[in-house]
């Protein structure tokens, strides 16, 4: 275990109670079993799910990045989660969504078929460029599908649901939620750990990788399941969270040897901090309604990718001068 | 010992017949889009024929595990781009992997062989031409391979780096007794680096041999279209090349 998985595991383990003590109603202003309500029916489950999303999106974007070589890439941009989240519209509007296990079936699905089409698209010795062409073409076809779904949706009910919920939130989250979505992530993040080996070897290029004994077709189901898991059951839960796989390799790599297999579960822990923070400050801010988690961290994201972009223009790095 | 038998892909390369040994240093020559690169490349296994097969030691290399080809050759990428900035030794480290292991000695001892140790701990991006080529190849050694696989590797050095490259080839094949096989632009280094040069044109085997004989002047005349004679001592050959 290096360096930055102790220390991030330990801050998520000190924020994961703090966060129990996050909100607008104070726990200890309450008598113990409305205290205890509040605390083991609304909050636990809410932590644990921003931690398992936002675990499952911190991993994905670190082996997104190793698997592209691109430090740009991320899940939300490049059209995983919007893939993702074309499933999952499209199980609502199947009316799949009452039966539990559909509409995660939908998001998984999504997720890898947008992952896989990302690899084959831009798979062959493509450049920087082509990737993130290819990943902004992928997210907006799935965006513009996902309109038209929703456009296509059979009552005004069905089409409030799908909106809300594709703003990306935590609200009104229960254990049934966390039951179904943190195994997934769990299991994402295990198959992604175990591509990171091959990621490693990927860093001088994919004809290196194939001379040392990588086998890239096993390494794309590899990448094409784990990302899947990891974005499908974070999509299914709790809709679109961008940024989140883009920021936190990033801020996580300086502080590792930069070895993507250094980066992984490092980034997994970062992301859960960084929802389950952002999703308590949330929570506390005085607002009339509650700010979308997704809205919220796309608002500091966004500028975090300009400044990134700046960043390596000035370096000249990328190619991006 | 490394065969090619019939060895053909595509349009690129058409049914070549050749070997390389171990100990020795083979120079892969011949003119642009000659299929140097395709040669090598589908000896190492990075790419798979249309039709023939690579041996080594007899058995098709197509039909050995990955991870065992990978730790018999070790393949060095035309100027690869390393795209996160690593530490050299994590760089070196690289050459275990398909050995599975963090096995800590050969990789110092690659580190040695290439005169990396006082560089071991600095990010690859900050060093120079010659050490950045020192390293690639340090992460090749480091896997002890039986054969090396160097595509072009002196293509961006200048004359002092390639020559202490050049050493750093010729003592691999000569001291510990591996097959070392490099595409080579330029003809002298070729003449005076290898035992056998392996000359290509247009896809197909011209002609093999020591090299006084593959890059005769008949040879070169034939492939690349110069009048051209060898000059010099042994070991020292430079290529005059007629107007």
């Amino acid at each position: 275990m290096n360096r930055p998985t102790l220390v991030l595991l330990a801050a998520l383990l000190v924020a994961i109670p703090l966060s129990l003590v996050a909100g607008r109603a104070s726990i200890f202003a309450l008598d113990d079993a409305r205290a205890l309500l509040i605390g083991l029916e609304l909050r636990l489950p809410r932590a644990l799910l921003a931690v398992s999303v936002g675990a499952g999106l911190g991993a994905a974007g670190a082996a997104m990045q190793g698997y592209l070589r691109n430090p740009l890439a991320d899940p939300g941009l490049f059209g995983i989660a919007p893939g993702a989240a074309l499933g999952a519209v499209l199980s609502f509007s199947f009316g799949y969504a009452a039966s539990g296990w559909l509409l995660p079936i939908f998001a998984l699905a999504g997720a890898g078929g947008a992952m896989a089409l990302l690899a084959l698209m831009a798979g062959r010795g493509g450049g920087i460029a082509l990737f993130t062409l290819a990943g902004l073409m992928i997210a907006s076809l799935a965006g513009a599908l996902t309109s038209l779904v929703i456009s296509l949706a059979p009552n005004p009910w069905a089409l409030s649901e799908i909106v809300t919920w594709l703003m990306g939130a935590l609200t009104d989250r229960s254990w049934a939620d966390v039951a179904l979505a943190a195994p997934l992530a769990l299991a994402g993040i295990a198959v992604l750990a175990r591509a990171a080996p091959a990621l490693d070897a990927l860093t001088l290029g994919e004809d290196a990788a194939r001379s040392m004994g990588v086998d890239m077709d096993s390494l794309l189901a590899l990448l094409v399941i784990g990302v899947g898991l990891t974005i499908g059951s974070g999509v299914a839960v709790a809709g679109i969270i961008g940024f989140v796989g883009l920021m936190v390799p990033h801020m996580v790599r300086p502080f590792t040897d930069r070895r993507p297999s250094s980066l992984i579960v490092p980034s997994a822990l970062g992301g859960g901090l960084l929802v389950l923070v952002a999703d308590g400050v949330l929570r506390m801010l005085p607002l009339v309604s509650e700010l979308r988690l997704g809205i919220a961290l796309s608002l500091i994201g966004a500028p975090f990718f300009l400044w990134l972009l700046l960043r390596y223009r000035r370096s000249g790095a990328l190619g991006l001068t | 010992m490394l065969v090619a038998r019939k060895l053909t892909l595509d349009e690129r390369l058409r049914g070549v017949d050749t070997q390389v040994r171990s100990g020795q240093v083979t120079a892969i020559c011949g003119p642009n889009g000659a299929g140097k690169s395709t040669l090598i490349r589908l000896f190492a296994g990075v790419l798979s024929p249309s039709y023939g097969e690579v041996l080594l030691d007899g058995e098709r290399t197509a039909d050995i595990h990955p991870r065992l080809r990978a730790r018999a050759l070790g393949y060095l990428p035309q100027e690869p781009q390393i795209a996160w900035d690593l530490s050299v030794r994590n760089l070196v480290s690289l050459g275990r992997l398909a050995h599975g292991d963090t096995h800590a000695e050969p990789v110092e001892a690659a580190l040695e062989a290439m005169d990396l140790h006082d560089f071991a701990q600095r990010p690859v991006s900050t060093l120079s031409g010659g050490e950045r080529a020192r390293a690639l190849l340090a992460r090749v050694l480091a896997g002890e391979p039986r054969f090396i696989l160097a595509d072009e590797p002196f293509a961006s050095l200048d004359l002092g780096y390639q020559s202490a490259l050049a050493r750093h080839l010729r003592a691999q094949a000569s001291e510990h007794g591996r097959g070392v096989v490099v595409v080579v632009h330029d003809l002298s280094l070729a003449h005076n680096l290898a035992d056998r040069v392996i000359l290509l044109n247009g896809g197909a085997l011209h002609a093999e041999g020591a090299p006084a004989d593959a890059l005769s002047p008949g040879n070169l005349r034939d492939v690349f279209g110069i009048e051209a004679r060898w000059l010099g001592d042994p070991g020292a050959q430079v290529l005059a090349v007629r107007k």
